[in-house]
């Protein structure tokens, strides 16, 4: 009752829901390391994602939340490409990395996948490989290394991931042999092994148990001095809990395309966001 | 009034008699389709037995007195070998290319070629390999031109298998390595052929299992011979235990047919022990995910 009554005394400073693609827009600080402007997104002939414009800022987290279906998922795969193993799926407008168009004709998507790394909703390791190998699965495809400085990666990554403790006595086991929480702490490190620049994180904790979220949560807080980190969450605790800018995906009714509502520093989208909708997520009255 | 606690009608009896009958009759059908393998399986041990003893296994085939299946075994491994090293290859990278970009026309026309071709009668195969390879080469029978025939009955088989198997890996393990920036062909090749290869494997066990016993397309290749087996696999015929069977079980000597069971049970008991070794080894065609 009472934030009804804060939200309707605040109307008159807002940009109502009609007003479509208005979108409040707010450049994070500093050089951005992935710049995405007027975005949108097909499957097939289906609208999925329109006219979204954000800039990823280095050494942040930020976290996308929005309704189910609003094309958080889609929007994130756009990142690094991902999108383009679904058949019928593909992109317009501009993303850059670093000031590099990623779908620029001579771009290797190979080389994107490189730079921007990403860890999914399920745990995926990979179900033939011990968890050493697990680690190392992304290089061993590259160029040939020294064991020793595998052993090396291994060791960090996985103390890193905040995983170490738990497994350094059976590196040899089956990567499928660990819990549900483990086994996504082993996928986040096998995409740190990498060292891509970014982190994208599709709903990487909806699957666990409290504690293991907790863990992956204090993992990305130690991520952030060296990566930049994007998540999608339907965890609202979450996002206000890790992240430092926020944007909201929204979808006005079914069937039209998903936009960026509102992005801007996620203590401002918390407490004070310029649109109705954004506190009507975020304080969950629908969604 | 509760309608699950209704006190026994004559309907509700009925629809038990009912149940308990049509069970009854599923049983006996379950029964009487086991009926004749058991009878098989029980003769050729009775028979096949029988005939087992050091001459059996060491000595060369004759059709006028108790010999040997010695060329038989050889020459079952040979031409059963040479037609693993020729379809397997072929039928596993059919089955990977069907399953990984066979989602357009070329692809469905594999696929359709595939699955006729598994419903060609082998003695028709047979024929078509006389025509190509035996003709060719003046006539020549060779084990390479039956490895030829039975690798093309085995290859639509390892290819369907191979390709549903594939199809099996979850396409999460897929993205994981393609978003490492692992190459297509790689995550291919390195992840996911080696999360499908237990069922792979299972498949081809299952599919030399089926030609293992093939005869019809080796008499127009191999021919079938007495004599010891050609030592060129390339030129000179040879045989195997399943022509060696057609061979000495039409004998007219009793010792002579006996030695033919003696090889169906030795026959016998290599098929089924692949197809068993397939289902232990790789828990019933499981692929582990
Ligand atoms: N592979 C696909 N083929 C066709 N349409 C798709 C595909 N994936 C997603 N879509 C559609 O695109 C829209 C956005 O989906 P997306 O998965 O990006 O939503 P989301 O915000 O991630 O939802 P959730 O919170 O439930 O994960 C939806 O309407 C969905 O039906
Ligand atoms: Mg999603």
């Amino acid at each position: 009752m009472d934030s009804e009554k804060t939200s309707n005394s605040r109307t008159g400073e807002r940009h109502e829901g009609s007003s479509g693609p208005v979108v409040s827009r707010k450049h994070p600080q500093g050089e951005p390391v992935m710049e995405v402007e007027d975005l949108n997104m097909y499957y097939g002939s289906f609208k999925a994602l329109s006219d979204v414009s954000i800039e990823i800022a280095r050494n942040r987290v930020t976290a996308l939340i929005g309704p189910s279906g609003c094309g958080k998922s889609t929007f994130i795969r756009s990142l690094n490409r991902m999108h383009e193993i679904v058949p019928g799926a593909r992109v317009e407008g501009m993303v850059t990395l670093d000031g590099e168009d990623i779908y620029a004709r001579d771009v290797d998507p190979v080389r994107v996948r490189r730079r921007v790394g990403m860890v999914f909703q399920k745990p995926n390791p990979f179900p033939t490989m011990s968890i050493y190998d697990n680690v190392i699965a992304g290089l061993k495809l590259g160029r040939r290394r020294k064991k020793s400085e595998l052993d090396g990666i291994v060791e960090h990554t996985l103390k890193q991931a905040a995983l170490w403790d738990e497994v350094r006595n059976k590196l040899k086991d089956s990567g499928t042999s660990l819990s549900g929480g483990q086994q996504q702490r082993l996928c986040i490190a096998r995409t740190l092994a990498m060292e891509p620049e970014v982190i994208l994180m599709d709903e990487p904790a909806s699957a666990l148990d409290p504690v293991s979220t907790q863990k992956i949560e204090d993992t990305m807080d130690q991520l952030k001095e060296n990566y930049t980190v994007v998540i999608v969450t339907h965890n609202m605790q979450q996002a206000a809990r890790i992240s430092d800018y926020t944007g909201f995906f929204f979808i006005e009714e079914m069937g039209a395309p998903g936009r960026l509502w509102e992005f801007d520093e996620t203590e401002k989208m918390f407490s004070n966001p310029d649109r109705k909708e954004t506190e009507d997520y975020v304080t969950g009255r629908f969604g | 009034m509760n309608g699950l606690t209704r006190p026994v009608s004559g309907h509700l009896r009925r629809r038990k008699l009912m149940d308990r009958t049509m069970t009854a009759v599923a049983y006996l059908c379950a029964a009487l389709a086991i009926i004749p393998l058991t009878w098989i399986v029980v003769y050729v041990l009775i028979q096949g037995l029988g005939a087992w003893n050091v001459r059996f296994f060491t000595q060369l085939p004759t059709t006028f007195e108790a010999g040997g299946v010695r060329s038989g075994i050889f020459g079952t491994l040979e031409v059963v070998g040479l037609s693993i090293l020729i379809g397997v290859p072929m039928g596993v990278m059919a089955g990977i290319f069907l399953a990984e970009y066979g989602s357009n026309v070329l692809g469905a026309i594999i696929r359709f070629t595939a699955d006729t071709m598994s419903g060609v009668p082998s003695i028709v195969v047979g024929l078509f390999v006389y025509g190509l390879i035996v003709l060719n080469t003046g006539g020549a029978y060779s084990a390479v031109a039956g490895a030829f025939a039975l690798a093309i009955l085995m290859i639509p088989v390892i290819t369907r298998t191979t390709e549903e198997i594939i199809r099996l890996v979850p396409a999460s393990i897929r993205e994981a390595s393609l978003a490492l920036g692992v190459p297509r062909w790689k995550t291919i090749l390195r992840v996911v052929v080696p999360t499908a290869l237990s069922g792979i494997v299972t498949g081809i066990f299952l599919a030399v299992a089926r030609v293992a016993g093939e005869t019809a397309p080796l008499i127009m290749t191999i021919f079938g011979t007495t004599a010891p087996i050609s030592k060129n696999i390339f030129d000179g015929p040879t045989t195997t235990l399943s022509l060696l069977i057609y061979q000495l079980g039409g004998a007219s000597f009793p010792e002579v047919v006996k030695v033919a069971w003696g090889g169906a049970l030795l026959l016998i008991l290599v098929i089924f022990g692949l197809s068993i070794l397939a289902r232990v080894l790789f828990g019933g065609g499981g692929t582990k995910f």
